[in-house]
């Protein structure tokens, strides 16, 4: 396999509504990204684009329409597997490269979801089968909520536990110039929040956002001759569970071990809980750090709650997990936040995280979006 | 760009479709149809012997949100590397092929699927793609292909009778495979008569919509050679925003002449987007072909199971028709064609392979 | 330099507004017709493979684990244990509710507790929401409560409620 790495990444601020349009977003974060690269636009011969529903932005084929910031007259298409787009998008980044077909990439991920009216959560509607779901008025954090109780069920997992994910990654937040909701806050406050659809409450919950992200990756020839410090892309994968998720046991995410499984294998890790430094994993929800974890076969099924209460996953822990603050910290705008998760994996191993570094040295790292009907998980290892 | 590369065959191939409307099966049922097709025409277990799966779909077509919740089911895909492009079918080929290319795969599925007939108005789903600030005028969305049209034929001096010609020839070339719902005899005095839909297009200048869902099994070499493949030597893709010209496959040919080290002259088949008559010829002037020397010496074969105008438009199987046509005509005795995509209004992109026996 | 604001000072900028007229006549095809078709009945109706004995509910005309064609109709039991329950205080538009709505996921019969994938149906579930609290509500057994006019729909089933 030829070998594949990033040499620059930029982001937008993430924010509840910003003035900016969806194309000019993503203009911001590539030109970020090219700066830190230290390419031009011109360089750069294939982009791809992420983007989580049309109907955020209010606008059918999105690819074409973000196209316009920075991928005309350029070899440009976009991926899409629900929230799990933004990991993919730097998947698809990797094999435009490993393929032999670009040398230099552009990966474009963007998300306005404050234009959506009523509410962006209206939006969420239209994602159930048409015919057997939508009917019941389903929102988006029935979703979840349902997934969590049967994870809560399954395992006997309190929500004192859970809710120490969003009091991690909140704090964590606090160190990323990005983040929309960083702050200090307990479990009693999560625990005293809004209840939204029990078990879920208003702090278990990432906000709504806007916001771009951008990164470059190249051929090891590029890579070697643009930076002293490479990061390589050495595993990835990618799975999709079946449709009909009413009929499929929530309390475990089998599908993100399977895609974890496949990137594993590319990227020779044997043990994930001993190779693997510091993690990403995706947390629209606080549950969902802890279930991604397991997943990612990190934690063993149901254990991860009691080695987030040891401190494993802290900053200064033996797996710093979310050391960006993640969604629930820095914001969620779909596709741009997965691929700001694999940003963070980035600069942590490019050694550049600044405040939000983690203590330990770090060789290798994973970041891992989640999608569709709860079945979609996408995957990616990075060594320096 | 790396420009030599190993090849990627086409060992497996599945249609079901091609009518105005199956009202009788969900869009599921027939992406299943045209996938145990495919599987039967290879051998293939999709569960067992296929590494990743491709979908090509949009969201605003489907009327469903994140529509690639129901990719993997009907493919054979479930609990498998899926993932969607939402893109033209010839988009997602080459995804495909490079995931083959790359190593993570050593066969992968690309599926795409329409049921326009389930979209109410059409028109306002192609409008909502236009720009949100400044481009959703209300009006008939076709205006686009009419001033495209018009400045396209004043700076290479075609008439409306050149594009009457594309209609007639393209419609009862359509005789010549099953999936052509709308193949007819029309002559181009009857195109001629017809009223303007937008100047300077009849509503006969704009193919229809259809239903269809297209499978396609791809290989890398040291597997497909066990097959009787159609090889995949050149590809590319590209979007460029420019009036009156197909810049998007003026800049994918190119690169996809130069991985296959071709030129147009030298391949036997064209198989092109016509979802407008002067589409035909504007996208041979991009992939570097004189329409003028086309509409002149008939030899050329462009189109000839009658591209969109004879079999309509599956929406983002509308590339993976045009390949489907042009796989028949390698196996009728043919060297080599090339597939040349088209997104449709409001689109500027473009997809192009190159392929051969 | 990018520029958030605040919800009151999005009146001070210009906004486009655009309703999409983006309507659907979704066609049910075999399965999920022959699905509402039992509904109107008062019945569930699953389809199965004979070769690896999964029953589909809702049904599909293919086995996506064997990936062949299913076999044939089945009626499954309107019974069965309750997977997962919530309790939502917020409408799908994102307003407050007061009385909370209860939905959750339900096994049907046939099925096994370790069962990965079983005949499931997503549906409200008529309990309090301290049973949903407390999650006693989880793994009861329930079924079906039929309305008496039934359409052809899935909200023919009011609820499922323990039996």
């Amino acid at each position: 396999m030829r070998k594949v790495g990033v040499i620059g990444a930029g982001l937008t601020l993430f924010r509840r509504r910003m003035l900016e349009t969806p194309q000019e977003l993503a203009y911001i974060a590539a030109s970020r990204a090219l700066d830190e690269a230290g390419l031009e636009l011109k360089d750069i011969d294939c982009v791809v684009i992420g983007s989580a529903p049309d109907a955020f932005d209010g606008v059918h084929m999105k690819g074409e329409y973000l196209a316009k910031a920075g991928g005309e007259k350029k070899m440009v298409s976009r991926v899409y597997v629900g929230g799990a787009t933004g990991v993919m998008t730097a998947i698809s980044a990797w094999y435009h490269v490993a393929s032999g077909l670009c040398e230099k990439v552009l990966a474009i991920a963007e998300e306005k979801m404050s234009p959506a009216r009523p509410h962006p959560q209206s939006v969420f509607k239209y994602i159930w089968d048409p015919i057997t779901e939508k009917p019941l008025n389903p929102n988006l954090i029935w979703i979840f909520a349902m997934e969590m109780h049967r994870y809560m069920a399954k395992y006997g997992i309190r929500k004192e536990e859970i809710a120490l994910v969003s009091v991690k990654n909140k704090r964590n937040a606090m160190n990323n110039p990005y983040a929309q909701l960083p702050g200090n806050i307990t479990v009693d406050d999560v625990l005293k929040s809004e209840v939204l659809v029990w078990p879920v409450q208003l702090l278990d919950v990432s906000p709504t956002s806007d916001g771009a992200a951008a990164m470059v990756v190249a051929t090891e020839d590029v890579v070697r001759r643009y930076t002293d410090t490479p990061v390589w892309i050495e595993g990835v994968g990618w799975t999709l569970d079946n449709t009909s998720w009413p009929g499929r046991e929530l309390a475990y995410p089998r599908y993100l071990e399977n895609a974890a499984r496949m990137a594993y294998k590319m990227a020779k890790i044997e043990r994930p809980y001993k190779e693997i430094d510091v993690v990403e994993p995706y947390d629209p929800f606080d549950y969902k750090e802890l279930h991604h974890l397991e997943g990612l076969m990190i934690a063993k099924k149901g254990e991860a709650p009691t080695l987030l209460k040891e401190g494993v996953f802290d900053i200064d822990g033996d797996i710093p997990s979310s050391p960006s603050g993640g969604l629930l910290g820095v914001g969620n705008p779909i596709a741009a936040a997965g691929l700001m998760k694999t940003i963070s994996i980035y600069w942590q191993l490019k050694g550049i995280a600044g405040k939000m570094q983690v203590k330990k040295p770090v060789h290798t790292g994973v970041a891992q979006a989640w999608g569709d009907l709860m079945q979609a998980s996408t995957v990616i290892v990075m060594r320096n | 760009m790396v420009t030599k590369l190993e090849k990627v065959g086409i060992i497996g191939a599945g249609w079901y479709g091609f009518r105005p409307q199956v009202k009788d099966l969900s869009f599921r049922e027939m992406v299943f149809e045209a996938a145990s097709r495919a599987y039967e025409s290879s051998g293939i277990d999709p569960r067992k012997d296929v590494d990743t799966f491709v979908s090509c779909q949009e969201d605003f077509w489907e009327g469903i949100s994140i529509a690639d919740e129901f990719a993997p089911d009907p493919i054979g895909g479930a609990m498998r590397p899926t993932m969607t492009v939402p893109g033209d079918g010839i988009q997602g080929i080459i995804h495909g092929a490079m995931q083959i290319l790359s190593g993570v795969s050593k066969v992968t599925v690309v599926e795409s699927h329409a049921k326009p007939s389930d979209i109410e108005k059409i028109d306002k789903i192609i409008e909502l793609g236009m720009d949100p600030l400044f481009s959703r005028l209300g009006v008939n969305v076709n205006f686009l292909a009419g001033l495209d049209a018009t400045k396209f034929m004043k700076n290479y001096g075609i008439k409306r009778e050149d594009l009457a010609e594309v209609v007639s020839r393209n419609l009862s070339s359509g005789f010549k495979t099953p999936r052509s719902s709308f193949a007819s005899k029309v002559s181009v005095e009857d195109v001629l008569s017809q009223d303007f839909l937008v100047y300077p297009l009849s509503t006969m200048d704009i193919a229809k919509y259809v239903d269809a869902s297209i499978v396609f099994i791809l290989a890398s070499e040291e597997i497909a050679r066990k097959y009787d493949p159609v090889w995949i030597e050149g590809m590319s893709f590209s979007t460029a925003e420019k009036l009156g010209e197909a810049e998007y496959l003026s800049i994918a040919s190119r690169q996809a002449y130069k991985m296959a080290n071709v030129k147009p002259s030298q391949v036997d088949g064209i198989f092109v987007d016509d979802r407008y008559s002067y589409k035909e010829l504007q996208h041979l002037e991009a992939l570097g072909i004189s329409s003028k020397e086309f509409l002149r010496d008939q030899n050329i074969e462009v189109n000839p199971y009658g591209g969109h105008l004879a079999k309509g438009v599956p929406l983002e199987a509308s590339g993976l028709s045009l390949l489907l046509d042009a796989v028949d005509f390698i196996e009728e005795g043919h060297e080599s064609a090339i597939v040349a995509s088209w997104r449709g209004i409001p689109t500027y992109t473009g997809s192009v392979l190159v392929v051969r026996k | 330099m990018e520029n958030p604001l605040k919800e009151e000072e999005l009146k001070d900028h210009i906004t486009i507004s655009y309703k999409p007229f983006a309507k659907y006549e979704y066609s049910a095809g075999q399965a999920i017709s022959k699905y509402l078709e039992g509904l109107k009945e008062g019945k569930i109706i699953g389809r199965k493979c004979n070769k690896c004995g999964r029953v589909y509910v809702p049904p599909k005309m293919y086995c996506e684990d064997c990936f062949r064609p299913t076999d044939e109709w089945v009626e499954v039991k309107d019974e069965g244990i309750v997977e997962t329950a919530v309790a939502s205080f917020i409408s799908w538009t994102r307003e407050k509710i007061e009385e909370p709505e209860i939905v959750g996921t339900i096994r049907l019969f046939p099925s096994k507790e370790n069962d990965y994938v079983f005949p499931g149906v997503f549906h409200r579930i008529c309990c309090s929401y301290e049973e949903v609290k407390n999650m006693s509500i989880i793994g009861k057994r329930v079924k079906a409560v039929w309305k008496s006019q039934r359409k052809g729909d899935v909200n023919d089933i009011e609820c499922f409620k323990v039996i």
